[in-house]
């Protein structure tokens, strides 16, 4: 066999070739990843965002950064099994984690009756067909689509010299989408309950229920509390007063809330979250909710899972409503993210939720 | 004892398999966790199947290569050229299997249900649920994807380097042209 040098010598056509494939793959790749193109919507685009309006706030969720951990159960009373073959929706009770939030990435703001406030579930049936939700109390989304999501917070971040948002600059935000007026009447006018445990929770995106046969029902949902409901009128000048309420309240009973489906009309407009449905829709009285214990988020079950809308059980899938997708992939940067800091002590402290008379707060 | 000039049919088929494949995934992976699009739920369904289908053909390919060992690099080739080449292959055995199992245990560190194909069938939890693993899990699935990523654009380029320049047998044994070397 005739040796050959180690390196012949070559046309440059040839090293072309040698260096040409890889190249090409590396730009893919960089393509493919988004560092040719920076305006490109991300889930650290999301965050940034987000971070742009609330600051940063190491080992805390990103968005509904105030919270505090729940416990419980939902029944099934499989008047939903029709439309879903979820098994969390025949009839049956299932273990529920959950957690009660603001919205707003500021893990330390304080309690006002017309933030928003949230619910998010984690349904847990045997199998491990899991459900989870995060639901708010508007009644719409202010917003259609991630892109916009993302332009109405970094309209409405604060600006530097003042510290608050620049009017001027949510103002542009809403010439630009008239679409969204409506949206943002319907929020700023809901009527607004007396704290957490009167509250009605929404799904706002839609989903499709899945039958037995396979045929896909479009649904949104809302818990709708059972407990009495009061409207939000003078409240205890206290910066935690919706959680402090919430945790007597857990403490005295368990608070409950109704599954309440509502199946799309023929009008209405299933992938825009920013739309109300018609108020004569079909309505489900899927099942019911009782949660009875509360605990912080320092060591409660809620801080180590993120409630990502599209961890959905066989029989529920998502709708082409693009929110859930922007919210799947954001959840588990903001999870990823989280978890790789360390959780200062929350403002809903083991204290506070421990049992009046239990603990004593801290011995000294 | 005479050497194969060639990989065998299977060797081949399961490389050439396996480098669309794992190209595919590399691709999808940089391209799902960069967006926030319509498409970004289809490609994370996607990822998960593909990457465990890699995971099995990895092991096959494992066990095929140790029962049809593979041919002789040429003999001038300084020992430091043939120490990258073996280097360079057992590394990438690594990465193929570490990657599908980093991503799989990720998701178990997480809490995450692991939905295998559709929704009804899971992949059981390997790991324990731990926030603190999974976001360290996270962070390796994105340093060894790129590591993997670099570690076939070097090995392209050697593939080439081979077949365009030094005109030997090495990419040939790889390809099918290389059946009429065959004795
Ligand atoms: C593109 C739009 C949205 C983005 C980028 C976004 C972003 C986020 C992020 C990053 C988190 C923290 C997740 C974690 O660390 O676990 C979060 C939590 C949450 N989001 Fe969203 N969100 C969006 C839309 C929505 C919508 C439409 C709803 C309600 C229907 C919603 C309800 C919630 C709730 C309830 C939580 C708190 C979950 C918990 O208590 O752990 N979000 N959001
Ligand atoms: C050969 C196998 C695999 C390769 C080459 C691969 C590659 C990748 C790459 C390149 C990324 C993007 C990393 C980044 O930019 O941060 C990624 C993300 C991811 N991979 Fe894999 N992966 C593999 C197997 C798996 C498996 C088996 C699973 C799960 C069972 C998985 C789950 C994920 C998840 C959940 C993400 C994060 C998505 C996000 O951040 O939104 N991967 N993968
Ligand atoms: C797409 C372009 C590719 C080309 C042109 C190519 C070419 C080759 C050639 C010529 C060999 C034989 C080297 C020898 O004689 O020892 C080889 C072996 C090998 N290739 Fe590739 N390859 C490509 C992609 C990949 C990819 C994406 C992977 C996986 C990450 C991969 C993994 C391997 C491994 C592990 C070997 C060692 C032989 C074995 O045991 O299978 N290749 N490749």
């Amino acid at each position: 066999m005739a040796t050959k040098p180690l390196v012949p010598s070559a046309s440059a056509l040839r090293w072309l070739g040698v260096v040409a494939a890889p190249t090409a793959l590396a730009l893919g790749f960089l393509w493919a990843g988004g560092w040719l193109t920076p305006h490109r919507l991300t889930q650290t685009s999301l965050l940034d965002a987000l971070r742009a309006v609330d600051g940063t706030h190491p080992g805390f969720r990103r968005n509904h950064a105030k919270g505090v951990c729940v416990t419980g159960w939902f029944e099934g009373n499989g008047n939903a099994a029709g439309l879903s073959m979820a098994s969390v929706l025949q009839s049956g009770r299932v273990p529920v984690v959950g957690r009660f939030a603001l919205a707003g990435g500021m893990p330390f703001q304080a309690d006002a009756p017309a933030k928003v406030r949230s619910m998010a579930l984690r349904l847990m049936p045997p199998g491990g067909q899991e459900w989870r939700m995060g639901i708010n109390d508007i009644p719409v989304f202010p917003v259609r689509t991630p892109q916009e999501f993302q332009d109405l917070q970094l309209a409405s971040r604060p600006d530097p010299a003042t510290g608050k948002p620049d009017p001027a600059r949510v103002q542009a935000f809403r010439a630009v989408h008239p679409w969204l007026q409506v949206a943002g009447a319907q929020i700023t006018h809901r009527p607004l309950s007396s704290g957490f445990a009167d509250d009605t929770y929404r799904s706002l995106d839609s989903f499709l229920f899945v039958g037995k046969d396979g045929t896909e029902t479009a649904v949104r949902w809302s818990m709708v509390p059972l407990q009495p409901v009061t409207p939000a009128d003078a409240h205890a000048d206290d910066h935690d007063y919706l959680f402090r309420q919430l945790i007597d309240d857990l403490h005295a009973h368990s608070l409950q809330w109704r599954l309440m489906v509502t199946v799309a009309g023929n009008h209405d407009v299933i992938d825009d979250p920013s739309q109300g449905w018609a108020e004569d829709d079909r309505q489900i009285d899927a099942g019911t909710l009782t949660l009875t214990t509360v605990e912080s988020e320092e060591s409660g079950s809620c801080t180590g899972i993120t409630f990502d809308p599209l961890v959905l059980p066989h029989g529920i899938a998502p709708s082409g409503d693009p929110i859930l997708q922007a919210r799947s992939a954001a959840y588990m940067r903001s999870f990823a993210a989280r978890s790789g800091e360390k959780l200062p002590v929350p403002a809903i402290t083991p204290t506070m939720t421990a049992a009046p008379g239990g603990a004593e707060g801290k011995k000294s | 004892m005479i050497n194969a000039k060639s990989f065998s049919l299977p060797s081949r088929i399961l490389h050439w398999l396996m480098a669309v494949m794992i190209l595919i995934m590399l691709f999808i992976g940089v391209f799902m966790a960069s967006t926030a699009g319509p498409n970004y739920h289809r490609l994370v369904t996607l990822h998960r199947p593909l990457g465990i289908a890699i995971l099995v053909l990895a092991l096959v390919r494992l066990a095929n290569r140790l029962r049809s060992p593979p041919p002789a690099l040429p003999e001038e080739f300084p020992p430091i050229m043939k120490f990258g080449a073996k280097a360079s292959h057992v590394l990438l055995y690594a990465l193929m299997i570490a990657m599908p199992f980093v991503g799989w245990g990720m998701l178990s560190a997480g809490g995450y249900p692991i939905p295998l194909w559709g929704q009804s069938v899971l992949l059981p939890p390997i790991l324990p649920h731990d926030p603190a693993l999974w976001a360290a899990l996270r962070s390796a699935h994105t340093v060894l994807a790129f590591l993997l990523f670099g570690m076939v654009l070097l090995h392209v380029g050697a593939a080439l380097f081979h077949g365009l320049i030094r005109e030997d047998a090495v990419l040939r044994s790889m390809t099918w042209q290389a059946k009429a070397d065959r004795e």
